[in-house]
């Protein structure tokens, strides 16, 4: 079943002088098509200015398309009606984990979204008790979560949304201002997220190395979708990545420029496992 | 004999409840011309520590000395010592507040006390060294892309014309390109000036790839100090303490397991490659 379907979708960015007359017109997405099906996990890669946060907050409908169709969960993203059934479905985790957080108490903090909708009071503590558990927090409820680190705020954040039921959350580099634990952390959440409870994952990232166990990666380039497969396909084409200021993971950069020298390496190395028996193999 | 830490210790919240030890008897040599990288997990002190390097943090004990001068003394000027220690905080564009991206370069010199003129000259070269095309001087630094926004926040601090430059994860958020082109411009300031680098960063791979001696810092303390190389050959214990060695190392290893004359202590990808060519080499066996 189709989650997330996307036509000739199109977001300009207006600026205006101060009569109202048009300065400049930034076109942030340019006929986009996307289509993220139920439970899938869909990685996004560009670089910056590219034009994902802007999808990204499409899909939530923090931005209301400017031209094309899109359509979440079922419901027409442009009908004002459908906002805040989509909000609902669609959680959205940024990427600094301060602005994020409200309460002094992590569970509060957590029980918000919920409140929020106006979820029952014993429900409330049923499903904050769950979500911290489901990312690993659970024995941090009653701390503060200023005293948390970084991995840990963002798992807080991803909690809160969970709270909250949605079918899909949509991760804007969650993992941009942590330390390679942390990072580890927060994706290790996400992935069970996806495995586990079936929770359509949408996430955005600068780092290579996370796209590897996504199921499907589109790369976007001027606001336009220039790539997208598996990230097996993906990462085959180095040369081309890199046209677009992007890279592969190392391990697969190592595995390209071994097969430029010769060694007959298969195409779209994606973990040490494999290069280790590739290598192997020849030796 | 740039800067040398001698036994500095640093306390949050010292006598409350919420009394934490940052920095533990740290002592440490800084040479000039160095290119240092320092990592450590989030709360080990990393930027604590670089704080106290341009007086920006008094340590609750210890001494540190610049060029064999007390910072701590009363005569010493920690004014001038911001000036010749440049910091370029975490997410740096943050900071820019001027209408053009000149005036908020000229911002540090003329805070400096330099006249106008001298400010705009400084200015000048230091938005050239971080190669920002020139018709982007005169814009609003608002309009530029994440990387550029880092190198004029860069610029601002080169024009005060630093002998020290400190970068606190300068390419956090960036692009895979808009690091590597951000990292290739520091490393040519340091070969190009002899400037002392000191980068602190999460990214394994661009430490192996760019300093020359790498501090790690862990629960306040310096664990290690010295070459990538021997830096990286204690990966377990550097996975201890929730770091890690670049993925690289990690291949090289498990191709010796599996009996291959690989060198282990490869950290870069071109290290790697020489070393699993030169296996297949001396084994005489053909590579095509």
């Amino acid at each position: 079943m189709k989650f997330i379907e996307a036509r000739k979708l199109i977001h300009e960015y207006i600026r205006r002088d101060e009569e109202g007359n048009v300065e400049s017109i930034l076109t942030a997405l340019d006929e986009v098509d996307l289509d993220v099906k139920q439970g899938e996990f869909v990685a996004i890669l560009g670089h910056n200015g590219s034009g994902k946060s802007t999808l990204a907050k499409h899909l939530n409908v923090l931005l209301r398309p400017g031209g094309g169709t899109l359509w979440v969960d079922g419901k027409d993203a442009e009908d004002a009606d459908n906002l805040w059934a989509i909000r609902q479905n669609a959680g959205m985790v940024f990427q600094n984990p301060d602005n994020q957080i409200i309460a002094s108490v992590v569970e509060e903090d957590v029980a918000f979204g919920p409140e929020n909708i106006g979820v029952p009071t014993d429900e409330i503590w049923k499903r904050v008790e769950k979500s911290l558990k489901s990312v690993g927090m659970i024995q941090y409820r009653e701390h503060s979560p200023n005293k948390l680190s970084g991995g840990q705020k963002q798992r807080v954040a991803i909690a809160g949304v969970m709270a909250m039921e949605p079918k899909c959350i949509i991760l804007d580099e969650p993992t941009a201002m942590l330390d390679p634990n942390g990072r580890r952390e927060v994706l290790e959440a996400v992935e069970r997220l996806n495995k586990e409870k079936g929770v359509t994952i949408i996430l955005i990232t600068h780092y290579m190395e996370e796209v590897i166990c996504a199921d499907r990666v589109y790369v976007m380039d001027n606001g336009k979708v220039v790539m997208q497969g598996t990230p097996r396909g993906i990462f085959s084409q180095v040369d081309t990545l890199k046209d677009y200021r992007l890279d592969v993971p190392q391990i697969t950069l190592l595995a390209y420029e071994l097969r430029k020298e010769g060694l007959q390496i298969p195409e779209g190395i994606l973990t040490r496992q494999e290069l280790v028996e590739a290598i192997c193999r020849l030796y | 004999m740039s800067i040398i830490l001698d036994k500095v210790n640093y306390v949050y919240s010292e006598k409350t409840a919420y009394q934490i030890q940052a920095l533990k008897d740290i002592s440490l040599k800084i040479e000039d011309g160095e290119f240092i990288g320092v990592i450590g997990h989030t709360g080990s002190g990393k930027s604590t520590l670089i704080q106290h390097l341009n007086g920006l943090m008094r340590a609750t004990s210890g001494g540190i000395y610049y060029q064999g001068q007390d910072i701590y003394d009363q005569d010493f000027s920690r004014h001038k010592l911001r000036g010749k220690v440049g910091l370029v905080f975490q997410y740096p564009e943050h900071q820019l507040f001027e209408t053009t991206i000149f005036a908020d370069v000229c911002f540090g010199p003329k805070n400096q006390g330099f006249c106008k003129k001298d400010a705009e000259l400084k200015a000048f070269t230091a938005l050239r060294s971080v190669g920002l095309p020139e018709d982007y001087w005169y814009r609003s630094p608002f309009e530029l892309s994440g990387g550029q926004k880092r190198r004029v926040a860069i610029a601002g601090v080169l024009a005060m014309e630093p002998e020290v430059l400190i970068l606190d994860e300068p390419t956090a958020g960036l692009d895979p390109k808009g690091r590597d082109e951000i990292l290739d411009q520091v490393a040519k300031l340091h070969q190009e000036r002899q400037l002392t680098v000191i980068l602190v960063s999460h990214s394994m791979e661009d430490v192996a790839k760019y300093v020359e001696r790498l501090i790690v810092m862990n629960q306040g303390s310096v664990l290690f100090d010295g070459t990538p190389k021997e830096v990286f050959s204690h990966y377990q214990k550097l996975e201890s303490v929730g770091l890690a060695a670049p993925q690289v190392t990690y291949l090289m290893h498990d191709l010796r397991k599996h009996g291959m004359q690989v060198q282990g202590t490869a950290t870069t990808l071109e290290e790697a490659k020489h070393s699993i060519l030169q296996a297949f080499a001396e084994k005489g066996k053909p590579i095509c």
